[in-house]
């Protein structure tokens, strides 16, 4: 655990975190979604403007959600709310952390507010989740004080390609941390970019401090279990949900096929009759301004 | 020993360490066949809404409602709510193990989370002979509002009972498997025992 280094609101904030292992976490705009992602069996709901593949088609800056739409969220279900705010725009968060949301994800996914600093994360009471792409991104995120770290994937696209590329980087680059000797740390936190004492910790424990989530393109049951067997302790799914045929049906199995990730009769049996996923985008296809995991610093 | 831990969502991993730390490896329990050799039960924090809805999917329901009434178990937070015979804020249904009354989120949401010194009872101190108080670190936790007389408590903060007992069943409000020390979990072992 993270406590070692950043005391007891870090044990609050990472524990939070703990409790929602091994659930789906469902990005949702209105009451309506919430309720159906609570009674799916969802750990928590994402409160936000417009899904990722909207935001993606439509274009336009996109900003955290409307105060209004946050708190009706937050009075339609017992579950915990998450909210986004853009990178960087502290005062989104200062607002979110005000209305009581109960984590907020600093997130590539909306228009970034600043190209070169992310909030500092330290200063809130209010926990946050943050995207990153390998360990240096993760580790400078959990120096400024993010609490939980989640793939970023590429959200919107509704292809787990990137989700998984982020899974395996994080993992074989924590996996070679713990192989080195304590005289090459140093330079590997100045190549990776990333706090001393963090390299030093994961080195040492051979994890990140923090849980690590999957996010970004998950649209099936399958694509969730895979990421659960590629180190993920939950799943996010954002578009996946609510742009296919049946969302609750749809919501339902992604919630049963993570937890029986081990067994593939349970999740063969839950993948039946869901009608079509999301469309899904070929990710190689995108320009390079319209792939949302290069924001981020 | 076979221990299990009730692994469909939450936080199984701590419980995990606490109770290696003791000796014993517990078994992750996700199907009713696993519960018919286990000497007792942790059912562990997260969020009670999904293990509910999950339970009945794995068909676990009504074996697991059965093991809890006789057999070794601990709920915490989401497992104590689990346990509870009633529920409010919202109702819900539960497995009716512990004659008590809990309120869901009764302190508020992340922001009102904390962690303080808790007051033990004498029947705590009969088991743990120390002098180093007892952390609780309470997430979005519920509150024990109404107790029976079988019930006793092991643990208050503030005048509140946060730990309660009858016979061989344990349920906290708050988490010791997210602080340092081991020996709430000892004095679960020692049940299953």
């Amino acid at each position: 655990m993270a406590n070692q280094i950043v005391g007891i609101e870090m044990k609050l904030k990472t524990g939070l975190a703990e409790m929602l292992k091994g659930g789906v976490i469902m990005d949702v705009v209105n009451r309506e979604q919430a309720v159906i992602a609570e009674k799916a069996g969802a750990v928590a709901v994402m409160a936000l403007e417009r899904v990722p593949s909207d935001i993606r088609k439509e274009g336009g800056v996109a900003r955290m959600s409307p105060p209004e739409i946050v708190e009706e969220i937050m009075g339609a279900v017992s579950i915990p709310v998450m909210a986004k705010c853009r990178i960087g725009h502290f005062a989104e968060a200062m607002v979110l952390e005000s209305l009581g949301v109960d984590y907020i994800d600093e997130s590539e996914v909306l228009t970034p507010a600043d190209e070169q600093y992310h909030i500092d994360k330290m200063d809130f009471k209010t926990p946050f989740v943050c995207g990153a792409k390998n360990l240096g991104e993760a580790l400078r995120r959990i120096g400024e004080g993010a609490a939980m770290i989640r793939t970023k994937g590429e959200a919107g696209s509704g292809n787990v390609v990137e989700a998984v590329r982020h899974l395996r980087a994080l993992r074989s680059q924590i996996r070679r941390l713990t192989t080195l000797g304590s005289e090459e740390l140093m330079n590997e936190a100045k190549e990776l970019g990333a706090p001393f004492s963090l390299v030093q910790w994961v080195a040492r424990e051979g994890k990140l401090p923090v849980p690590n989530f999957a996010a970004g393109g998950i649209a099936t049951p399958a694509d969730a279990v895979l990421t659960m067997y590629l180190g993920a302790e939950s799943v996010f799914v954002g578009s996946g949900i609510f742009k296919s045929q049946n969302p609750e049906k749809l919501a339902h199995a992604i919630v049963q096929a993570t937890t029986n990730y081990q067994n593939p009769k349970i999740v063969a049996e839950c993948s039946k009759g869901l009608g079509s996923p999301m469309r899904g985008l070929d990710v190689n296809l995108l320009k390079a301004e319209e792939r949302l995991s290069e924001r981020g610093w | 020993m076979k221990v299990g831990i009730l692994a469909l969502q939450g936080a199984v991993q701590p419980h995990e360490e606490k109770l290696k730390k003791l000796g014993i490896t517990p078994i992750q329990v996700r199907y009713p066949e696993q519960l018919s050799d286990l000497a007792g039960i942790i059912l562990p924090g997260g969020e009670s809404t999904t293990m509910i809805h999950l339970l009945k999917l794995n068909k676990l329901w009504f074996p697991l409602k059965e093991f809890v009434q006789t057999k070794p178990t601990w709920g915490i937070c989401a497992g104590s709510i689990l346990l509870a015979k009633t529920v409010t804020h919202p109702f819900q249904e539960s497995l009716e193990a512990l004659d008590i009354t809990i309120e869901r989120n009764a302190y508020g949401r992340q922001n009102e989370s904390f962690i303080d010194n808790l007051s033990e009872t004498s029947d705590w101190k009969k088991f743990f002979k120390t002098d180093k108080a007892i952390e609780g670190v309470f997430i979005r936790a519920p509150r024990i509002k109404q107790l029976a007389s079988n019930v006793k408590i092991i643990f208050k903060h503030k005048e509140e009972a946060v730990m309660v007992q009858k016979d061989k069943c344990l349920a906290s409000t708050f988490h010791p498997e997210l602080t340092d020390s081991t020996c709430i979990h000892e004095y679960f072992l020692s049940l299953c025992n």
